[in-house]
């Protein structure tokens, strides 16, 4: 693809980069803590994946290689415009490879493929608070992440215990970082909560629309909260991918006809394609 | 140690503009005794009250707390981290309408629940347990555990308040008015209701009512305050039987018989 001329590499200008590095060095050091930053208006709505797209657009040099994915495809609309608009904007190679990526922007999961070191993972977040819901005061709300006040949290899985039976929490699932910070974990599945413990990668989460940066350094504890005797359980589609049998990925059920016939796919297209073109091989 | 007051306060002196709220008034509240702080509409013990639980900085004077280990300390100058701790554990805050006091989204098990869990209970069996347990004690069908506050009559709401509150086991109670806004008969049970608690639990108490005979009922000692002013103090009976100050005699020749 072409490179646009008439754009500072990654769209946004330097001082901008600087203040948003700044912003992201401090959410380093503070694991899960949010940060404020000076979201800027970006060539797309709120909601598509501004602050996913200023973050990348920060921390992405020229030797970086970016994959792009939305609810795990590399193929969607969102995934494909980000990754048309940085290949635009800065020239960068970009891939569908998990492993081949540097840098993989995401919405909606973490990749099946286990990260490894001097990759970054960043992560679209339409609401940082993970207690928006349940404390409507923003200054009461700080004040809760300042004293580590975070029983409300624990109210809202009793109420679901005391309803549902169990926690009826399927994505978004809250999370401890490091023992001290709450998080939301952006709207991925609870499926995928295990996979942000300990990972060597660097996570960091963008919210464009709420002006929002914080981050999970690599090796650092996440926790999924519970109680001792209703653990936390990632929920999985009890089925295999149709496409290429896995039995331990994320699922998607595909609807396909008006007769009421679907079938369930990896959410993750290269996972799937890899494991399909690797058994095609072996035949 | 018991001999020691739980909290004690002295020279509290508080102006909104022009209006004195609080003229160096000064308290003592002794382990296990109901304090009643009566006086009309306007004379400053909700003020008292809130500058006593720390919600409130006073422009002169101190409080001070004296923790479990016999630790004292001044609640105004401690950090705000070690206050909320004190307002989660040691002490608690009954308010006069109960949806200041309770979450109206969450229901009756979770809202007896918050304080366990705010003080770091994770068992959800144990949790629900206490908390049967509490509507039990505040007299409330266990059965009704999931229902939502809204879905209760007033009293119900205030018990369920109380029991709220109760269930870290605090020592010290501030209670606003808890009887307002209730119908005599529902206030006869609350009263009898919590004299039983405060017996049983030994909680220190400090009631800020208008009413002279809930007053009567449950507390030891009682403070008349009149412009911000402490104007008489002494035991309930003493008080209200050989008033004093002139504004204690009209205060207590107002109360209505039945």
């Amino acid at each position: 693809m072409t490179i646009e001329t008439g754009y500072n590499f990654g769209y946004l200008d330097e001082n901008t980069k600087r203040m948003i590095r700044r912003a992201l060095l401090k959410a380093v050091a503070i694991p899960g803590h949010q940060v404020p930053f000076g979201s800027r208006e970006m060539p797309l709505p709120y909601g598509w994946g501004t602050g996913g797209i200023q973050v990348t657009a920060s921390v992405i040099g020229p030797q970086d290689r970016l994959k792009v994915i939305d609810q795990g495809a590399d193929d969607t609309t969102n995934a494909v415009s980000i990754r048309r608009f940085f290949a635009k904007v800065a020239g960068v190679a970009t891939t569908e490879r998990t492993s081949g990526a540097t840098i993989i922007q995401t919405r909606h999961r973490i990749p099946e493929v286990k990260l490894r070191e001097g990759q970054i993972l960043v992560y679209q977040v339409p609401m940082p608070e993970p207690l928006f819901r349940l404390e409507p005061r923003v200054s009461e709300t700080r004040r809760m992440h300042a004293l580590a006040d975070y029983g409300l949290m624990h109210v809202r899985l009793y109420e679901d215990i005391a309803r549902h039976g169990h926690i009826a929490i399927s994505y978004n699932y809250p999370v401890m970082v490091g023992g001290r910070y709450l998080m939301s974990p952006s709207p991925i599945p609870a499926f995928d909560n295990p996979k942000m413990h300990r990972m060597p990668a660097l996570q960091l989460f963008g919210a464009g629309r709420e002006k929002r940066i914080y981050a999970v350094p690599p090796y650092t504890s996440v926790q999924s909260l519970d109680f001792e005797d209703h653990p936390f359980q990632p929920i999985r589609a009890n089925a295999a991918c149709a496409l290429c049998g896995a039995r331990d990925s994320y699922l998607d059920e595909v609807v396909t006809d008006d007769k009421g016939g679907r079938m369930f796919v990896c959410s993750d297209t290269d996972y799937c394609n890899t494991r399909q073109a690797a058994r095609e091989a072996a035949e | 140690m018991s001999n020691a007051p739980l909290l004690e306060a002295s020279g509290l002196t508080l102006r909104y503009g022009p209006v004195t709220a609080l003229d160096d008034v000064g308290i003592e509240i002794f382990p296990g005794e109901v304090v009643a702080i009566v006086g009309e509409s306007g004379s400053g013990k909700s003020t008292l009250l809130r500058v006593l639980s720390g919600l409130l900085k006073p422009e002169a004077g101190t409080v001070t707390y004296r923790a479990p280990d016999g630790e004292a300390a001044d609640i105004h100058a401690m950090g705000e981290a070690a206050l909320r701790r004190l307002h989660r554990t040691d002490w608690g805050f009954v308010h006069q309408n109960p949806r200041d006091g309770l979450r109206m989204g969450v229901s009756a098990g979770g809202n007896i629940g918050e304080r366990l869990m705010a003080t770091g209970a994770r068992h959800y069996g144990s949790i629900r347990e206490a908390a049967t347990e509490w509507l039990r004690r505040v007299e409330i069908d266990p059965a009704r555990i999931d229902m939502l506050p809204r879905q209760f009559s007033g009293g119900m709401q205030q018990r369920l308040q109380i029991a709220r509150t109760l269930v870290t086991h605090p020592r010290l109670v501030f209670m606003d008015e808890p009887t307002g806004g209730l119908d005599v008969s529902v206030q006869a049970r609350l009263l009898d209701l919590i004299r039983e608690l405060v017996a049983d639990l030994g909680l220190a108490v400090l009631l800020v009512t208008h009413d002279i005979a809930a007053a009567r009922l449950l507390a030891h000692r009682l403070l008349v305050m009149r412009h911000g002013r402490v104007v008489e103090q002494g035991l309930t009976d003493r008080v209200l039987d050989d008033p004093q100050h002139e504004y204690t005699q009209l205060l207590v020749a107002s109360v209505l018989a039945a």
